[in-house]
């Protein structure tokens, strides 16, 4: 409290618009966000796997589908630095190419969830009764399986690939973000700037995007970055059960299904796509904490 | 609390419906002729209605669907297409297995997450808490299928001290009554049986309670936070109430409504995390079961054991609603 003290600006007569000094209070969320030591070493590691994503032509050392069979199976060295799985490709490479995938999926489907969630969820909150109660009924149903079942469902009938598998994660997820923009909805509804918004005569659209959805950002953001750690961890289970990426792609969990038959004899190939998935994961999940509490002060404990 | 039931039973119905109708809706979902699929594409003109007709393929789809509730409320989980056997009276050593591997997990994940969380609260700002805090930030991020390799390389295959699949020995297989294994062997007092079931238990059991343990530490720990700072437990020890005594008998009782919760949620939760460690540990569960049924595309499998694991997972999270409104009277007026 002492800290925002210092920050207000001083409410003197003087003050003109000019020099007034607004701090927004994203600026304010970030503050909040860098003094975090643990949510920046998590952004840290995301930024770290962004970067591989982005630059992965250039860093990764061989081929990602280059196959040597020759070089089949050789322990971690100097020149494969993670070793070679049984195709005699280099892990590093195919886990550097990976954390394309990964992160690709993590940010499309849960993009995809929000969008859906926060549509269904802006028309079930604002305009109630029955519209509201067949909506809420379809979350209550999804969120009725655990949702890796259900992913694992949706792949069943639309046949095994990343593509699927993505549209499957982003499925499970729309309930989350439905429920929690239609609660948002409920409260900021009640506001009585809403009911002057409609006083003026505000349109129903302008309310809902420029008052009602501005105003739960902060909570999607939170979930979302929650959810992307969930979403690559599902990925990549789907990919591990052949129900998500298909070979050669350099896919976490599908390397992982690939090599598992071979856990006496080159552990390496399971160890490092694994290692991935945890770190990224874990990323995600350290930035989601922090945002939680930069954003939403009352979940702080 | 009655009505409260009741309103919370009702509920229920929709829910109930709304899965049976998705379950139902997956073999109508594939594109194309499902019994195609299903047979592959070699199979006869023949083949492909004889199994349309089988799975009532060709009556309207209303009438399906009404025929299917029917067919639920007998009990009656259809034929394995791949087995030809009902799948009602075959899926119960499978679920067995899976409710015997969730329960160890869940003891594992409880037992270890609560004490952890209590003493990290306690301690708050140690190296105990620290280290426990890190360690749960790690599990709550672990793809459990990657975790369970990981075990298996270290416990089994490095150090060979534990089995690496399987629920016992195969030389000295257990003679099943209930399919609860470690019931069984104890019925039949085969100690030394029991003690090899155990063992098989102890890898998948800590790979599939290692996300709910993590989770469990966390709530508990700030659950414990939040009460020990408040009023009434500074005039227990104002009053001079010892620190167990208040820890255990005054904080743990309140702390612990939210760390129900999220044990009832964690504990379905684990069935969807069953699947992922069942095939890792070739344990003879329903994920195993709902897993083969994908590759061969034994859709009523699929169907049914999906259905039976939501359904299961419906009812946790209805008990855990009800011990929850048991436990703090301030839920049923909501």
């Amino acid at each position: 409290m002492a800290e925002l003290a210092t920050n207000t600006p001083p409410s003197s007569p003087e003050v003109t618009p000019e020099n007034e000094k607004v701090i927004s209070p994203w600026k304010e969320a970030w503050k909040t966000f860098r003094k975090n030591k643990i949510a920046l070493f998590g952004l840290g590691i995301v930024v770290f796997f962004i970067l591989l994503a982005i630059f992965a032509d250039s860093i990764a050392p061989y081929e990602m589908n280059g196959q040597k069979l020759a070089d089949k199976h050789l322990a971690p060295s100097s020149e494969h630095w993670f070793g070679t799985d049984d195709f005699g490709r280099d892990i590093l490479t195919r886990v550097i190419y990976g954390a394309r995938i990964s992160l690709w999926v993590g940010f499309v489907s849960v993009s995809g969830s929000i969008i859906i969630g926060s549509l269904l969820g802006i028309v079930a909150g604002y305009y109630g009764r029955w519209i509201d109660g067949i909506i809420s009924r379809i979350f209550d149903i999804l969120l009725a399986f655990p949702s890796i079942l259900l992913a694992i469902a949706v792949v069943a009938i639309l046949g095994p690939s990343l593509q699927n598998a993505l549209i499957a994660i982003a499925i499970i997820n729309v309930p989350t973000f439905g429920r929690l923009i239609r609660s948002r909805v409920l409260s900021v509804k009640e506001e009585e700037y809403i009911t002057a918004a409609r006083a003026i005569g505000m349109s129903d659209m302008r309310i809902l995007f420029h008052h009602v959805l501005p105003n739960s950002m902060a909570p999607i953001i939170v979930q979302g970055s929650l959810a992307i750690a969930t979403a690559i961890i599902e990925a990549a289970a789907l990919g591990f059960l052949g129900l998500g990426a298909q070979a050669p792609t350099p896919e976490w969990g599908k390397m992982l299904a690939d090599s598992k038959d071979f856990l006496t004899d080159a552990p390496w190939t399971l160890f490092f796509p694994g290692l991935a998935i945890m770190l990224t994961v874990l990323g995600f999940n350290l930035i989601g904490d922090g945002l939680r509490d930069a954003l939403d002060p009352r979940m702080k404990n | 609390m009655l009505t409260y039931t009741i309103r919370r039973l009702v509920t229920l119905i929709p829910v109930l419906f709304g899965m049976i109708l998705i379950v139902f809706s997956l073999i109508h979902a594939i594109p194309g002729n499902p019994a195609k699929v299903i047979l592959g594409q070699q199979a006869t003109k023949e083949a492909v209605a004889a199994l349309s007709k089988d799975l009532g393929l060709d009556k309207p789809i209303h009438i399906q669907f009404i025929d299917y509730i029917k067919q639920l409320l007998h009990g009656d989980l259809g034929e394995s297409i791949r087995t030809k056997a009902p799948i009602s009276e075959e899926i119960w050593p499978y679920l067995a297995a899976t409710i015997e591997l969730s329960i160890v997990a869940m003891i594992i994940a409880i037992v270890i997450g609560v004490n952890a969380g209590i003493i990290s609260a306690w301690f708050q700002n140690s190296w105990f808490d620290y280290i426990a805090m890190l360690l749960a930030l790690i599990g709550v991020s672990m793809p459990i299928f990657w975790l369970g390799l990981m075990e298996q390389y270290t416990f089994a295959i490095h150090w060979d001290l534990l089995p690496t699949t399987g629920r016992d020995n195969i030389r000295d297989p257990v003679e099943a009554i209930t399919h609860l294994y470690l019931l069984d062997t104890l019925l039949q007092g085969r100690f030394d049986q029991f003690i090899e079931v155990i063992k098989h238990l102890i890898l998948p059991g800590f790979a599939l309670g290692t996300i709910p343990m993590a989770i469990i530490a966390r709530i508990t720990r700030s659950s414990m936070l939040e009460v020990m700072r408040s009023d009434y437990i500074r005039t227990a020890r104002a009053k001079g109430l010892g620190s167990f005594w208040v820890v255990y008998k005054h904080s743990l009782k309140n702390a612990l409504i939210p760390v129900i919760t999220v044990i009832g949620l964690q504990t379905g939760l684990l069935l969807g995390g069953a699947i992922l460690t069942e095939t890792i540990f070739g344990w003879p569960g329903i994920g195993s079961y709902i897993y083969e049924a994908i590759q061969n595309r034994d859709y009523p499998v699929i169907q049914s054991g999906i259905l039976v694991i939501a359904s299961i997972f419906v009812l946790i999270n209805l008990v855990v609603d009800l011990l929850y409104a048991a436990i703090d009277p301030r839920i049923k007026y909501r």
